[in-house]
């Protein structure tokens, strides 16, 4: 059991647990501001007493986005300490900047929107709202930049004592591989945050119980969702594949499976990468088509896995392929589903259309894979370089942290999250079986 | 550029232990100061708004510390990586029980949950107090300035010493008592009644007891490492700052007694201070002793990252923190008073 086994493990559970819940509360930061602001514009209890409701969902997801996000920035130092000692100068800016201008931000205004409505007046409540969507959104920003920056380092020099140091503010913040990423990845909080408001208005409409409400949800969900599902894939997936492709073309091959460079390569829809023959088994493919996708002829080259050294070659190829392929999978899924829904709802039908509220209500968990599938994709494709090209993942990780000792923090959280994840599950069924009518949870604490 | 760094990050540390000091304080009283639910709720209502910002300091401040100085940060967080891993999972308990517990009407539940939630700050506040003491005790640090300590070795501060020895768990126990009475103080400023009497009667047996451990944990220090005072016998007029901590400690008492509990909390936000000021100066130039011999010190010109970083940093960070402290006025201001707990009119 080797020791950067155990200290990747240890990150990518934590992150991929954490990420659970931030992808909802960015997501749902914007939809909560619009449903704020219909009630600001209307007048409406029943539009406020919904944002009211998916205020205390983003509430208690929230704090455990807290909780599990306070390890990530510790495992920076506690099991990746030579990666730190030498990037520290970099990354831990934007990572103080998103305490600074992000956490700062975030908190405080999520207190006044939470506990402050009857201290405050309506339009004051309405930008506590909209500042708690600001700070979560700068928030995703700054740990976009982190990542972008060992996806493709910018704006730095190095030290005689072989130190990264940022050499441009803006240039490091305005990094082109973290803008597209950053559209990218808060689409798909987009996508996460409407298909979970969609849900829980379908799961009221099917019961039957609560139907004004129920429809408020679907009309925002599905609205917020039918847009976000097209800009996922385009522009904003379109235009970031493409700059992985030209950027990191090992990372595109092994996504693709493509084992040999190609004139008119074709793309893989369905297969299973076979490492020992090279070649995939089993293939769906459509002839010319990812060469066209990438750089918009049919003729073009891409480059395969055969052009790049086995040392320099994504090191977890099956998983990488499977990761890219759940991912664009259910992206294609995600518009079939929303433009159907999006027409009934147009229509005037999809509120009786019991089938289409049963895909919507099955559909909720959906976009949490495919967001994780995407991070996967993104950082399984980076190796074996955990500084993309200047460090590689072996180089990075504390050694003087033994596997046995890692092995253990790493139980330790497994067990940890399995208890949070089952509190958390049995205190969002509670808010949503409770529905937007209830007393507030957080104001049993003033009233009762 | 280095002494400037030293004492950002030293006032982000400051700003995170008075800021959720109290919080933590309040989560060790609740145990055994309320009497019942009306109380409890009183209780938490006074930290439920700011809790969760005042957490935010310690994810800034090392954030700070990370791009400011990534080789203390690389060095002490895989050297301290038992204590830190207890330190995350304590801080994960801590905020879901307090989150849970407003969700749940089931009693037993409720007491469980108090439970966790008052033992977790406890046990935060005496591990944080002991990290400290671990920093000015030093570290066994190797050539390459890594270490990892164990949880304990035989109590001993010596050359290889284990995160707790007697000088740490004092540390520990300075923290736990210093903090409890300062979130005795602000409940004392936050709530009414029976509940505020009790929390201001219960400031003067913790005060007792933080004087003597105050006095001993000074003695300690010196004893411990003999340096600590180099500082501040080359530069006499520093030692303003220990004649701050016992000035600011009288002053609470003094100011408690007077039943003037804003002015209390004050003072006890400034013994914090003059405490960790002190602390810091005994310390400074070095940010992480080594036991192994002083060659082995990382100090502030071998951690400090280069000048560009730390120019780009500068920038932005006054700019950013001037915007959070307005936050934080802005926010404290909004919850300003008495925790209003009279029930809702409808």
């Amino acid at each position: 059991m080797s020791s950067e086994l155990i200290h990747r493990l240890h990150f990518a559970f934590t992150i991929t647990f954490h990420y659970l819940f931030p992808q909802l509360t960015m997501g749902l930061g914007l939809l909560i501001v619009v449903l704020k602001s219909v009630a600001l514009k209307t007048g409406s209890e029943r539009w406020d007493r919904a944002a009211r409701f998916w205020g205390r969902i983003f509430a208690i997801n929230f704090v455990f986005g807290v909780v599990t996000g306070i390890p990530m920035e510790f495992e920076f130092g506690t099991n990746w300490a030579r990666f730190s000692r030498l990037s520290g100068g970099v990354i831990g800016q934007p990572l103080a900047m998103e305490g600074v201008f992000s956490f700062f931000l975030e908190s405080a205004f999520l207190g006044l929107f939470l506990y402050g409505e009857k201290r405050i007046s309506k339009v004051m409540h309405w930008f506590s709202a909209v500042m708690v969507f600001v700070g979560s959104w700068i928030s995703g920003f700054f740990i976009i930049v982190t990542d972008a920056w060992m996806q493709h380092p910018v704006a730095f020099d190095r030290l005689p004592n072989g130190q990264f140091e940022v050499l441009s503010f803006w240039q490091l913040l305005l990094n082109p591989w973290a803008l597209l990423q950053y559209a990218h990845n808060m689409t798909g909080a987009v996508v996460t945050g409407s298909f979970v408001m969609s849900a829980v208005g379908a799961f009221y409409l099917l019961e039957r119980r609560r139907e004004e409400y129920g429809r408020i949800f679907l009309k925002v969900g599905v609205i917020a969702g039918v847009i976000a599902s097209i800009a996922i894939i385009f522009p904003t997936g379109d235009l970031h594949g493409k700059y992985v492709a030209r950027n990191q073309p090992a990372a595109m091959a092994g996504m693709e499976g493509l084992f040999k460079t190609e004139t008119g390569a074709g793309m893989v829809l369905i297969g299973q990468p076979n490492e020992e023959t090279g070649e995939i088994d089993n293939p769906i493919v459509v002839n010319d088509l990812l060469s066209f996708l990438i750089y918009g002829t049919t003729k073009a080259e891409v480059k395969g896995l055969d052009q790049f050294p086995q040392d320099q070659r994504p090191t977890a190829l099956p998983l990488l392929f499977y990761a890219y392929h759940i991912m664009a999978g259910l992206g294609t899924w995600f518009v079939l589903l929303m433009v159907v829904s999006a027409f009934l709802l147009w229509r005037g039908l999809l509120y009786k259309s019991r089938w289409a509220l049963w895909a919507l209500l099955l559909s909720f968990p959906l976009p949490y894979i495919a967001n994780t599938a995407g991070w996967m994709t993104a950082e399984l494709g980076r190796q074996p370089w955990l500084i993309y090209g200047l460090m590689r993942t072996s180089e990075g990780y504390s050694n003087t942290v033994s596997a046995s000792n890692g092995l253990f923090t790493l139980l330790g959280f497994m067990g940890l999250y399995a208890l949070l994840g089952l509190l958390f599950t049995v205190l969002i069924y509670r808010e949503i079986d409770h529905g937007p009518e209830a007393k507030a949870a957080v104001e049993l604490i003033s009233a009762d | 550029m280095g002494f400037i760094w030293f004492w950002l990050v030293a006032v982000m540390i400051v700003g995170y232990v008075v800021l959720d000091g109290f919080d933590l304080g309040v989560g060790v009283l609740h145990l055994f100061l309320v009497r019942d639910e009306e109380e409890r709720k009183a209780t938490l209502a006074s930290i439920g708004p700011v809790w969760d910002g005042n957490e935010v300091w310690l994810l800034a401040g090392g954030g700070t510390l990370y791009f400011a100085f990534p080789l203390l940060y690389a060095s002490a967080f895989s050297g301290f990586y038992l204590p830190l891993m207890i330190v995350l999972w304590l801080l994960i308990l801590r905020g879901i029980s307090l989150e849970l517990r407003n969700h749940i009407e089931v009693g037993v539940w409720r007491a469980l949950l108090d439970g966790v939630f008052g033992l977790s700050s406890g046990l935060l506040t005496i591990f944080f107090g002991a990290a400290l003491a671990n920093v000015l005790r030093g570290v066994p640090l190797q050539a390459d300035g890594y270490f990892f300590l164990p949880l304990w070795t035989n109590w001993q501060p010596g050359v290889h010493p284990g995160i707790l020895d007697w000088y740490t768990v004092i540390g520990g126990l300075v923290a736990l008592v210093a903090l409890t009475m300062h979130g005795a103080l602000w409940l004392t400023i936050k709530t009414s009644n029976e509940l505020g009497r009790r929390a201001r009667g219960i400031v003067t047996p913790l005060w007792i007891i933080l004087a003597v451990l105050t006095v001993v944990s000074l003695v300690a220090t010196v004893a411990v490492r003999p340096q600590s005072l180099n500082n501040y016998f080359n530069y006499p007029f520093t030692f303003v700052v220990p004649a701050g901590v016992i000035a600011s400690l009288g002053g609470v008492w003094f100011l408690n007694r007077k039943e003037q509990p804003v002015k209390a909390f004050l003072c006890s936000c400034l013994y914090l201070f003059f405490m960790l000021a002190g602390a810091c100066w005994g310390l400074y130039p070095t940010l992480l002793p080594a036991t192994t011999g002083a060659e082995n010190d990382i100090t502030l010109s071998r951690a400090l990252s280069g000048p560009h970083t730390l120019a780009v940093g500068l920038a932005w960070w006054i700019f950013g923190m001037a915007l959070a402290v307005g936050y934080v006025v802005f926010v404290y201001g909004k919850f300003r008073g008495k925790v209003d707990l009279a029930p809702e009119q409808h």
